[in-house]
């Protein structure tokens, strides 16, 4: 029987559980770094194409630094995350250098799991600290000290097709609010030609629909939490504002919208299978260079759309570069870094690979190089003046005891964000109604931050 | 992996040998025509996702997100060309090992634990076949926290051992209870025949028994091998530079490019050493697993 | 093991006491292996399930007692997956079966180009999972851009959201796809071995198909059957690339199994202590809802050993 065997396995469980502790102890000691002058730095990457063409171009870091090896562990965004977190909170040691979100970045630092670059990046003259993008830096940093280094930093702003507003007698504004894009989408929806109004992201997940949704919250003048971590996520403004995220999607928006994250209205978009899409800045580069060729030229841009209040609404981001505090080659770790984020290697993407694969939105000197304006003439503008409107401290309307503005900068927002997460894409998808999403989600939140003690 | 005359099988090999049932003559022609429209109509629809992708995997990304489906296009080999350029190698061989180790171990540790299951049973053999079984049962999921905490300390993490391991454990159940069940096909008479003729329980095994469960170590090394290939959970959660096939997929799954065809291109080259096994091997794996039921 | 007598009806001779330890030998490797490997965890999951350790908080994590059972109890989203784990492992089983039956009948037939037929309709089974997952996603159920969506325009039907309308419908539709070859091959072999006097007996007795097929090919194929369905529920149980490639276990929660859940408090939330909770307690549900249900599918284990 299983139940007796269960007994008689744990029985013997006690011996077991000590070798294998014994084991432990023995192994770990002794796996130092290369001794034979050949140094071995392992980086962990999130699989997005700009990091593709740094892998392709590593023969240059070798070249200009000899003795210095570096593997890649490239991986999805969703694996990458927890691969690395598992790996530096428990110790294990296999990075050198991981990549980290801006969401990531400050809590890492406070447990002490990736190094402080201060030090580093002053001695690095040519690495040019004070060429980076204000926004940007400070949501790689914690107190003032960098933790990361960024290798791209991007918001969100609204792609449309020019020819389809036309046909259909609209115009967007660059700075539009979203009450004018709800109307333009639902004049330029298309039904015979299979065009929807707009697409937005509706797949579960606190960085799928969730960033999205929390920046129309935002511009709605809903939050989070109150000053004194209260969730407001029933409040009339936040309700507000996830019904019209909800109806625009639900009347004009893509088909099946709860499954399509940030790939489902790329490939919607750039197939020319919807007029409106409101994602990050970084996809533009994506979505001009694999349109179809009748959609390629009539890809425009316009800022994050505003709401009744009237708040800039673009989300920040940063994919960064930290070297985790278990890295037994910490020079030769900030030497990658240095090297990969610098802007000597922006100018040699941009020729090696094209420009359109160079990392966007970390350095100010990028939107100064002549033949990157002109590749990325329609958004590069834009891009910026994106970055330069999130204000991550003072994302709404009324203070909060939070930063960031797509997410909240607490370790238990992940946990939180999914469940919230899923809840909105149930409303989405039509199995219950925006009400009863939030109001699970607020019990939910309510839960959650009094039992992390926010909520006294 | 043909049957040999003096397999075990009785009930099977005897069944297979009889000549198509006779009193079909009158309406045979009519059943016939039936059944074969729809045995190739329900084989169709069952392959033919499989079809529509490797087709896919031969169109540009754009024709392949196309909305009505391009029959007629022009091939580009562009998605195996940049499936070879990003380094598939490296996880394929890895594949092969895990793959190989595992399923070999799992035959050398399940064939004795067989053997002391039916041939020379233990007492209540039924309540230990019963606790392999249900460990299949349980949520992997439950228990991958400290195997990931113990993994980490004994510096397993990222390698193929953890995998090889982990298959291990996955597989071992199922092929204690196949070779089990061939084994329990084996005539008794067979068995107290070589005893008769004094020989010992190694003599035995080794030549009496073992040569008569080739075809059932065939199925049961393939369903083990099928599954260990195939596996994704372990693979994702305890390996990520040096791991296995399904895990090099996830590098076409990266943010900002569209991936319908290049996911179709790296899943027709994985697959194709499984399906041609499978192919081949489909007889002698369905002879493994009815042992357990036909008795 | 020997410490329960279950069954009286072939009551086991004693054995002396060094050739009971012979016996068990060569069974002890396989043994002690599988103990390990599934007991340690075990142990340490209790362990850890009565801690709050929050990976993201730090790695110190402290003592909460039942605290986190309590949360996994009071959890409705627990007790949504287990009832999504119940409903997807069961109806792809059924499915399969009723499926994989009718298309093993068609199979037992001969027809010109069977072993073609056949060998191309088992394919789904071994083409690796993940990756025809993805495919699944974008160029089947996806309205705008998959077959599915095609077909309806062209017949002038509205497509179907098929992910966010009926997610659970399509992950058993692709689950399905995959585990009906499995199915035909079990359940062809069981009907070329149905016994061919007895259906000619029934035959003379002027029983029609039907009646041929109920009285007789069933009753045959019961424990072609019954492993079927052991093996399937045991894979389909264990499913987690599908949810989290097709639908990542929603929308609010729709299609998130026991083994998503887990995988998602553990690492994506990082919390520990309540993923190893949630761990042990779909054991237990495990051991009291489905070993018994095991139990009765007897035909698997009723043999004994012979000597």
């Amino acid at each position: 029987m299983a139940h007796i065997n269960l007994k008689r396995g744990i029985a013997g469980l006690g011996i077991a559980a000590i070798t294998a502790g014994l084991l432990a102890g023995c192994s770990t000691g002794d796996s130092g770094g290369g001794a034979d002058g050949e140094i071995t730095i392992n980086v962990a990457l999130a699989a997005n194409p700009q990091m593709k063409t740094a892998e392709s171009l590593i023969s240059d870091f070798e070249e200009k630094n000899p003795g210095i090896k570096v593997t890649f562990t490239t991986l999805p965004e969703n694996e990458l995350r927890p691969a690395v977190t598992k790996d530096v909170a428990t110790k294990a040691g296999q990075f050198d250098v991981a990549m980290i979100g801006s969401y990531e970045v400050p809590i890492w630092a406070d447990r002490g799991w990736i190094v402080p670059l201060d030090d580093y990046a002053e001695e690095d003259a040519d690495w040019n600290e004070a060429d980076l993008l204000e926004p940007i830096k400070n949501i790689v940093s914690k107190d003032d000290v960098l933790y990361a280094s960024p290798f791209y930093g991007s918001s969100s702003f609204l792609f449309y097709r020019k020819d389809l507003a036309e046909k259909a007698g609209v115009t967007i504004s660059e700075t539009p609010t979203w009450e004018e894009v709800q109307a333009a989408a639902a004049a330029m929806e298309d039904e015979a030609a299979g065009i929807s109004g707009l697409c937005l992201r509706g797949l579960p997940g606190w960085g799928q629909n969730l960033a999205a949704v929390t920046t129309v919250i935002n511009t709605f003048g809903g939050s989070w939490f109150n000053e004194d971590w209260e969730p407001q996520l029933t409040s009339p403004e936040t309700k507000e504002a996830v019904q019209f995220y909800v109806d625009s999607l639900r009347d004009y928006g893509q088909p099946d919208a709860a499954k399509d994250g940030w790939e489902g209205c790329l490939q919607q978009f750039s197939q020319g299978k919807t007029a409106i899409w409101y994602d990050d800045t970084v996809f533009a580069g994506s979505a001009l260079d694999q349109a179809t060729p009748e959609v390629e030229p009539n890809i425009a841009f316009a800022m994050a759309p505003t709401g009744p209040a009237d708040l800039a609404s673009g989300w920040l981001w940063s994919w960064g570069l930290g070297i985790t505090e278990s890295s037994k080659n910490k020079d030769a770790a900030w030497k990658f870094i240095s090297w990969v984020t610098s802007e000597d290697y922006i100018k040699l993407a941009g020729e090696e690979a094209g420009w359109d694969s160079i990392p966007p939105g970390s350095r100010a000197s990028t939107y100064e190089i002549p033949e990157y304006l002109e590749a990325a003439n329609r958004y590069a503008d834009l891009t910026v003046k994106s970055i330069e409107a999130a204000d991550p401290l003072q994302p709404t309307v009324d203070p909060v005891p939070y930063t960031g503005v797509q997410y909240v900068q607490i370790p238990e927002f992940v946990e939180i964000g999914d469940f919230v997460s899923q809840q909105i894409a149930g409303a989405i998808s039509g199995t219950q109604t925006v009400d009863e999403a939030l109001e699970k989600s607020q019990e939910y939140a309510l839960k959650a931050v009094t039992d992390a003690g926010y909520l006294k | 992996m043909t049957t040999t005359a003096s397999l075990n099988t009785r009930a099977v090999v005897t069944r297979n040998k009889t000549p198509q049932p006779r009193p079909r003559r009158t309406r045979g022609r009519a059943t016939r025509i039936t059944m074969g429209v729809l045995g190739w109509a329900s084989s169709l629809i069952l392959f033919f996702p499989v079809a529509y992708m490797v087709m896919k995997s031969f169109q540009t990304e754009t024709v392949a997100a196309s909305a009505t489906p391009q029959f007629f296009f022009v091939p580009t080999f562009e998605h195996y060309v940049e499936t070879f350029d990003q380094g598939i190698w490296p996880y394929a061989l890895n594949s092969v090992i895990v793959t190989g180790v595992s399923t070999l171990i799992v035959i050398a540790l399940a064939l004795p634990a067989a053997w002391a299951l039916s041939v020379r049973a233990i007492q209540n053999p039924q309540d230990s076949l019963f606790f392999f079984i249900s460990t299949k049962m349980m949520p992997i999921a439950a228990g991958i926290i400290p195997i990931y905490v113990v993994a980490t300390n004994l510096e397993l993490l990222n390698t193929t051992q953890i995998l090889i391991i982990m298959h291990l454990g996955m597989n071992l159940p199922l092929g204690i209870w196949m070779l089990r069940s061939f084994m329990q096909e084996i005539p008794l008479e067979i068995i107290e025949a070589a005893q008769v003729d004094g020989a010992g329980g190694w003599r035995i095994g080794w030549s009496v028994v073992l040569p008569l469960m080739r075809p059932g170590i065939a199925s049961t090394a393939l369903l083990c091998a099928v599954f260990s290939w195939n596996e994704y959970f372990f693979a994702a959660n305890l390996t990520n530079s040096n791991s296995t096939l399904p895990l090099f997929l996830q590098k076409f799954l990266s943010f900002g490019e569209l991936y319908t065809a290049q996911v179709a291109a790296v899943a027709t080259i994985v697959s194709i050493p499984v399906v041609i096994a499978g192919w081949i091997a489909q007889k002698s794996l369905v002879r493994g697993l009815l042992f357990g039921a036909v008795k | 093991m020997a410490t329960k007598t279950r069954s009286a009806i072939t009551k086991p001779p004693l054995m002396p006491r060094a050739e009971r330890w012979k016996r068990r030998g060569p069974l002890l490797p396989a043994l002690v292996f599988t103990l390990l490997l599934t007991q340690i965890p075990f142990v340490f999951t209790l362990v850890f399930s009565t801690q709050r350790w929050l990976l993201l908080s730090g790695n110190d994590s402290e003592f909460r007692g039942v605290e986190n059972y309590v949360a996994v109890v009071q959890d409705e989203v627990f007790w949504k997956s287990v009832g999504n784990t119940i409903v997807m492992t069961v109806g792809t089983t059924l499915a399969c079966l009723v499926i994989g039956l009718l298309v093993a009948i068609f199979m037992n037939h001969s027809f010109p180009g069977r072993g073609i037929a056949r060998t191309l309709a088992i394919t789904p089974f071994f083409v690796m999972p993940v990756a025809v997952t993805l495919f699944w996603k974008s160029a089947m159920f996806d309205p705008s851009f998959g077959l599915f969506g095609f077909i309806a325009r062209s017949l002038g039907l509205p497509p179907v959201s098929w992910l966010s309308e009926h997610p659970m419908a399509a992950l058993i539709i692709l689950l399905t796809w995959r585990f009906v070859p499995f199915a035909m091959l079990i359940l062809v072999a069981g009907l070329q071995s149905a016994p061919q006097d007895q259906l000619e007996a029934a035959q003379m007795d002027g029983a029609g198909i039907w009646r041929r097929f109920t009285n007789v090919t069933l009753p045959h194929l019961r424990p072609f059957i019954e492993l079927a369905a052991l093996l399937l529920a045991m894979n389909l149980i264990q499913t987690f690339g599908e949810i989290a490639m097709l639908t990542a276990g929603g929308p609010a929660y729709g299609t998130t199994n026991i083994t998503y859940y887990i995988y998602l408090k553990a690492f994506n939330a990082f919390d520990f202590g309540m993923a190893s909770a949630l761990g042990i307690v779909s054991l237990i549900l495990t051991i009291a809802l489905i070993l018994p249900m095991l139990r009765l599918l007897s035909g698997i284990f009723r043999t004994e050993g012979r000597r």
